[in-house]
């Protein structure tokens, strides 16, 4: 591979406090290196930012749910597809992209890593097909384990071990990366109608609550020590009051320690946070509780959160939380696609108009950028849409000049229909913070690859790291007056460098890369009573053989797996 | 010694059966044996063992008869006809694997042809549906741990899907069905006493083309309103207490086939099928499910959904970006107004499932079938390029009705020299390529797969 020279940019690189100086970059073999010789080829990036690639914590991608609402959704095409680039294959969609355009717009803004945030593990194949056909990217998947039986089981017996040996086998099976939770227990009563909105409400036939679960997973995820920890959305989401419960959610992770061997020290991420800091009694008394919510996720040093920013479009709803796009279907009378997966989980999709003209839409967006203006550690804080839930990815960098402009929000905020009401229900107005570009790439690159476990391979750019870097259109000692010119130089890398390999010029794709599938494989002892319960599970509760269900190796054809024992 | 390989897909039905067993010969090329298979699916892998299977392509020589020709020869016919053709249609994949609809999408993209699938002629109206009013659904393993109340609405499983009633709908024992058929109250609509209705607890006799009123008629009472003495020809008593079981179920099932997409209302049967399954959603749990024909025949509407965002009817001729307007973009109808120069039939038989006149006017232009087998489009085309069998000698993956995906396997080996369909298609792209001087795009090195395992960090 060509050695790359990256001459007299602004680094930016948190993992080594480097905030704007002058220096070179150089590349070779596909990783950042001391040196390289003189027939390096030579960026100029005089007068420009460079960062690391971007590391997306939480988006949803791949896999049956995203489909589902590609697939229902044509009008989610219609004059919203940019015209293919001469050369590559074709980009269609807004909200839900084709994998093509998905791997295409990463790049584009300059991101190296991006997490599907829930793969239903029967689907798993499916997931790994999407998967290879979203290019340039490296990506892994979180399968889904809070709803699903075999963990009930144990968990409700206290075995944490034979907890741990079935998701070590599982991460195999399905090339899975870790532990995801969504609405613990409630997708499980959702397969008879139900839900669990409180941590203490039983799961129907199953005789284990949310709290347990949630408790449980945290245990195993360090008793395996994966690279990550537990990822959660929490009970109750996107009603108004619930900042309580997810208070009470996130206290769980007090007294759990992390234990693994990647340089991770949190043991909980409560994903997009900004759907669950809501206060009031009813739509109409909803508010903000932005603040008590960040002021403990600021002080509880083992927690990481993404904030699921609303970027005031219209997007899609996916989530394996079933009841709630019930409920969501319900109030927005929207057409509603569902899928009770057997043993496992269930998802749901609903399209949904985050419209200025609602009172409500102002007040989320609100949320989302106070959570992020309130947070104190940028390292546990990181930016997203919960794409495409609160809005699509594609507006991180709108959400990134937000959170850097006051103007920027006080001319969104001004837009509204409702903005005294707005004003009235949250704090965003009075809130002068500004954050800076260092913390920009805490959020968005150093912050997520700590807490994923990857910090050896993406987030910074020191020597013997993953090249991925991305140069930006900005001026560390003369940014931009117009906030405008902060999105633009985001949307738009000018140059994208995906492990040493040159993506992006100007904007533009120049090349596929060299796209990886990440996993997890955890060794751990030989369990034979796990194995007797998968294969008797397999008989009894699939419908699939528990063969048919291993996704085959040729599925991820260009794997990274993180392989490493268990001591027990 | 002869070996027994477990968990086969059987490629044959929108059943899409993983645990068939087959029992294969010492060299491992001929199937000796099936077990676990109906009739349809045992068929499937002998049949693969015909001698009389083409292993080579033919070609329509100027007196009429079929001559073989190279792979390459047909390779190369493919290619060019496909990008001197300004509207080629490439259409069919009842019957092929994902890795297969993936290698033509890209050739499709390539030679702006408009690509489309069997849904185009059955449950097409579905996706209409689908696009209006969503799709609330489950997996099939849902189905037989806990529904309670099956619906089979305008479908006969006994016959176009003979396991699906022992595996998934009415005799089955799961979690919460312990017992089997006792546990489950099957209701049948359909105006024929077919073999499903014969098992019904409840037969409602629709009258023929009146599905629409039925399906409102239940919406109506289950919103506690009154309907009349008869609705479709069934008595008011008969579908109150029809309403009543479904309203009173744990988990309602609704199953529903061509007997909703074929007659008058087609899409909006579905439609309200879905609102109905809505409904009931407000009193208990439901869940409905096209009983989809082919074992793979769910696998385009996936594959491109995330490659160009649509199920079906995709024209991609203008190049730039993918396009769907069904009545515009559909097979039978562009065929029907002439404006096919090419037709590619794929994993599917257009000659025997189009209408005589759209055939007429396909037939006006170049007409390649690739199959495995001899069938209606083979012998009326201007090329034939057989391909292997998939779930007998080429793997891959395949989604079942319920979207399930199942990773079949290979149990014998093809026919030497006989390629896949994904090999195929690869072949025909790079041949495109070649001839328009322009580079191919793969999305991963093809090497890839022997790349190394990475080791931990
Ligand atoms: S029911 Fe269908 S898939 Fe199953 S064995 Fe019979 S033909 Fe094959
Ligand atoms: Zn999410």
């Amino acid at each position: 591979m060509a050695e790359i020279l990256i001459r007299n940019g602004f680094v930016i690189d948190p993992t080594r406090n480097i905030n704007g100086d002058v220096a070179d970059i150089a590349i070779k073999d596909g990783k950042i290196v001391e040196s390289v010789g003189a027939s390096a080829k030579v960026i100029d990036a005089t007068g420009k930012t460079v960062m690391a690639g971007g590391v997306d914590v939480h988006a949803h991608v791949a896999g049956p749910k995203v489909n589902v609402g590609r697939l229902m959704r044509p009008e989610d095409k219609l004059h919203k597809s940019p015209h293919a680039q001469k050369n590559y294959r074709m980009e269609s969609g807004f909200s839900i992209p084709s994998t093509f355009k998905t791997g295409y717009d990463y790049a584009r803004m300059g991101y190296a890593f991006v997490m599907e945030a829930a793969m239903p593990p029967l689907h798993a194949p499916h997931v790994h097909e999407e998967i290879h056909d979203t290019p340039i990217i490296d990506q892994a998947a979180l399968p889904v384990f809070a709803n699903n039986w075999f963990v009930f089981e144990y968990l409700r017996n206290g075995e944490i071990e034979n907890a741990a040996a079935y998701i070590a086998w599982l991460l195999k099976a399905t090339k899975g990366y870790g532990i995801k939770v969504v609405n613990p227990g409630g997708t499980a009563a959702w397969a008879w109608g139900l839900n669990c909105l409180t941590l203490n409400d039983p799961v129907p036939y199953f005789d284990i609550t949310p709290a347990e679960i949630i408790t449980g997973l945290m245990k195993t995820n360090e008793y395996l020590g994966l690279p990550h920890s537990m990822h959660i959305h929490q009970n109750d989401l996107g009603n108004p009051g619930n900042y309580e419960i997810t208070l009470e959610s996130l206290r769980l992770a007090e007294g759990v320690a992390a234990k693994n061997n990647f340089g991770r020290d949190t043991v909980m991420h409560s994903t997009h946070i900004q759907f669950h800091s809501y206060g009031g009694d009813s739509w109409g008394t909803f508010e903000s509780r932005a603040r008590e919510v960040m002021d403990y996720v600021n002080k509880q040093k083992n927690i990481s959160i993404d904030l699921g920013c609303v970027t005031l479009d219209e997007t899609t709803t996916m989530t394996a939380d079933g009841p709630f796009e019930h409920h969501i279907t319900n109030l927005n009378h929207l057409k509603w696609a569902n899928t009770d997966v057997e043993v496992e989980t269930a998802a749901g999709v609903v399209p949904y108009v985050y419209d200025k003209n609602i009172k409500v839409s102002g007040i989320q967006w609100a949320i989302g950028l106070e959570m992020g203006l309130y947070a104190a550690d940028p390292m546990r804080t990181f930016i997203t849409t919960d794409h495409p839930n609160a809005g699509p990815f594609t507006r991180y960098p709108r959400i990134i000049k937000w959170l850097m402009s006051k103007q920027a929000r006080e001319e969104t905020l001004a837009s509204f229909k409702h903005t005294d009401k707005v004003i009235d229900a949250t704090n965003i107005h009075s809130m002068d913070r500004e954050l800076s570009l260092f913390e920009i790439a805490q959020m968005t690159r150093a912050g997520p690859a700590k807490a994923l476990g990857l910090s050896g391979m993406f987030g910074g750019l020191s020597v013997g790291m993953d090249a991925s870097v991305g140069i930006f259109d900005l001026n560390v000692n003369d940014m931009p007056s117009d906030p405008e010119a902060i999105e633009k130089a985001f949307a738009r890398a000018c140059w994208f460098i995906k492990s040493g390999e040159i993506i992006v010029k100007d904007g533009d794709i120049v090349s596929h890369g060299n796209k990886r599938t990440i996993w997890v494989k955890p060794n751990v002892a030989e369990n034979p009573q796990v194995i007797r319960d998968i294969e008797d599970k397999f008989l009894k509760d699939y419908s699939v053989g528990s063969d048919t269900y291993q996704v085959r190796d040729y599925l991820a054809p260009n794997p990274y797996v993180i392989e490493f024992d268990v001591e027990a | 010694m002869p070996k027994w390989i477990t968990q086969v897909g059987c490629p044959y039905c929108g059943a899409s059966c993983d645990d068939l067993e087959v029992l294969v010969s010492d060299d491992g090329k001929r199937v000796l044996e099936t077990r676990n298979a109906c009739a349809i699916g045992n068929e499937i892998f002998h049949h693969a063992q015909s001698p009389s299977r083409p292993k080579l392509p033919r070609m329509r020589q100027p007196d009429g008869s079929m001559k073989e020709v190279s792979y390459d020869e047909a390779i190369d016919y493919t290619a060019k006809t496909l990008l001197a053709a300004k509207k080629p249609l490439i259409y069919g994949f009842g019957s092929t694997n994902c890795e297969g609809m993936s290698a033509v999408a890209r050739v499709a993209e390539k030679g702006g042809a408009v690509l489309d699938n069997c849904a185009s002629i059955c449950h097409g109206p579905s996706f209409l549906a689908i696009f209006d009013n969503g799709y609330p659904s489950c997996t099939l393993g849902e189905a037989k741990n806990r529904a309670d109340v099956v619906v089979f609405w305008g479908c006969n499983p006994m016959h176009a899907h003979p396991r699906h009633t022992s595996r998934y709908s009415i005799f089955p024992r799961g979690t919460f069905t312990a017992k089997g058929q006792m546990t489950r109250t099957i209701i049948c609509v359909d105006p024929r006493e077919t073999d499903t209705a014969k098992l019904a607890d409840h037969h409602l006799m629709v009258k023929q083309g009146h599905d629409y009123d039925l399906f409102d008629a239940f919406r109506t009472v289950l919103r506690g309103h009154d309907i009349p003495d008869e609705v479709a020809g069934i008595p008011k008593k008969t579908i109150l207490d029809a309403a009543k079981v479904m309203k009173n179920a744990r988990f309602v099932m609704i199953f529903f086939g061509m007997g909703c997409t074929h007659t008058d209302g087609r899409n909006h049967n579905v439609d309200i099928a879905i609102s109905l399954t809505r409904d009931l959603n407000a009193h208990t749990k439901a869940s409905i499910m096209a009983m989809r024909g082919h074992y793979n025949i769910a696998g385009p509407g996936q594959v491109w959904s995330w490659q160009f965002g649509f199920p079906y009817c995709i024209d991609l001729s203008k190049g730039t970006h993918a396009h769907m307007n069904p009545g515009e973009t559909s097979s039978i109808d562009l065929a029907m107004r002439g404006e096919i120069d090419c037709f590619v039939n794929v994993g599917t038989d257009a000659g025997a499932h189009f209408p005589i006149r759209a055939v007429e006017q396909l037939k006006k232009h170049p007409f390649i079938t690739v199959d495995p087998n001899i069938c209606m489009a083979s012998e009326i085309s201007d090329l034939h390029i057989p391909v292997r069998v998939v779930g007998v000698e080429e793997p891959g993956v395949v989604y079942r009705m319920d979207n399930v995906p199942i990773q079949f396997k290979k149990v014998v080996d093809g026919p030497e020299g006989v390629p896949s369909d994904e090999e195929l298609f690869d072949r025909v792209y790079e041949r495109m390529c070649e001839l328009t001087e322009t580079e191919p795009i793969w999305l991963l090195a093809k090497d890839h797969a022997k790349a190394a395992t990475n080791a931990e960090q």
